[in-house]
């Protein structure tokens, strides 16, 4: 535990194995360039950041840089997700494409969406993807629903991470339940990190401060006005919220209490 | 020779290796990945691997999303 900012590091955060500084993970969509979504993951501080896999087609921008190029594994853990993916199987086949792109690497990002309006998580195939994944070598970061049992379930099947929603999927609408995300960090004995729902810098810190590990962005960096700004803003909310968890906030109380004393009055 | 590249008809006029099929998509040294019919064919396969007709090849990059 940090006794002070200014000295170096030791809470660090651990999956799979390997450790991190940041507990901020961030998206890399929604961009209007590479370069911003180069200078915003800078701000952002981020270790991790999320890529998505698509078809390359013929004669799609040929000499363009790559988002690899501009994002490299060498500077950056990659961690491909399954976004758009509805059914297990389709999951389970673009982690196994991601893997291959990377050159073997094992982490992914699991997610098997139920509807298009609500893109809320699929339980029972991402339950199925899940297991399949784990036993296949993959070492997995799942996005799920805020329920406590889902999320040990998921732990228990060996996800690497539990990534519980705080609300839909680019809805900016913050944490919607946070005695569910209470609950799942004091259930969990592997890192939990509110994925999707974050708007703004509070949300995130409040996020933090319920205990969570990390939260994972996107759309609140890169839908802000200033993405780059948001970026830095949420850095410092994740490390602000993280500190003060660690530190231990102060008991509500419905009345005041002074904090200057009554002796030496002289009125 | 037909085969289906990221679910576009394409006619090829002769053998041709994945590895072939990358260039003439102008992805050489890009970070790809390659499925034929459902399975990944492993970049270290791409130079030996020949395109049979009917094959159904999806060729994948990595970019932005959440």
């Amino acid at each position: 535990m940090p006794s002070a900012i200014s000295e170096k590091n030791t809470d660090i955060l651990r999956i799979a194995g390997v450790e991190f500084n940041s507990r901020l993970l961030v998206g890399t969509g929604k961009y209007k360039d590479f370069e911003e979504t180069d200078l915003a993951t800078k701000a952002s501080g981020a270790e991790i950041v999320t890529v998505a896999i698509r078809r390359s087609n013929i004669g799609q921008n040929p000499g363009e840089p790559n988002l690899l190029d501009i994002l490299s594994p060498d500077k950056y853990t990659i961690l491909p997700n399954t976004a758009g993916c509805y059914t297990a199987d389709e999951a389970v086949r673009t982690c196994r494409l991601a893997r291959e792109l990377l050159g073997g690497a094992k982490l992914v990002k699991l997610e098997v969406l139920g509807d298009k309006k609500t893109l809320y998580p699929d339980i029972t195939d991402t339950l199925i993807a899940a297991e399949t994944l784990v036993k296949d070598g993959f070492d997995v970061m799942v996005y799920t629903s805020d329920d406590p049992l889902i999320a040990k379930r998921l732990e228990e099947i060996g996800c690497v991470a539990v990534m519980p929603l705080a609300a839909p999927i680019g809805s900016g609408l913050g944490i919607q339940n946070a005695y569910n995300i209470r609950t799942i960090v004091e259930n969990a004995s592997v890192p939990i990190l509110v994925d999707a729902g974050v708007g703004t810098a509070s949300d995130a810190a409040i996020a933090m401060e319920l205990g969570c590990d990390g939260v994972l962005m996107n759309t609140a960096i890169a839908a802000a006005q200033n993405p780059i700004l948001m970026a830095s803003a949420m850095k410092k909310a994740v490390e602000a919220g993280r500190e003060a968890y660690l530190a231990g906030r102060m008991p509500k109380k419905q009345y005041a209490s002074a904090s200057s004393p009554i002796d030496g009055m002289f009125l | 020779m037909n085969i289906v590249l990221n679910g576009d008809p394409q006619l090829l006029s002769g053998p041709m290796s994945i590895s072939e099929l990358i260039s003439f998509m102008e992805l050489t040294g890009k970070r790809i990945a390659v499925e034929i019919n459902l399975d990944i064919i492993p970049a270290s396969e791409h130079n030996n691997h020949m395109l049979k007709e009917a094959d159904q090849i999806e060729v994948v990059a990595a970019i932005g999303g959440g």
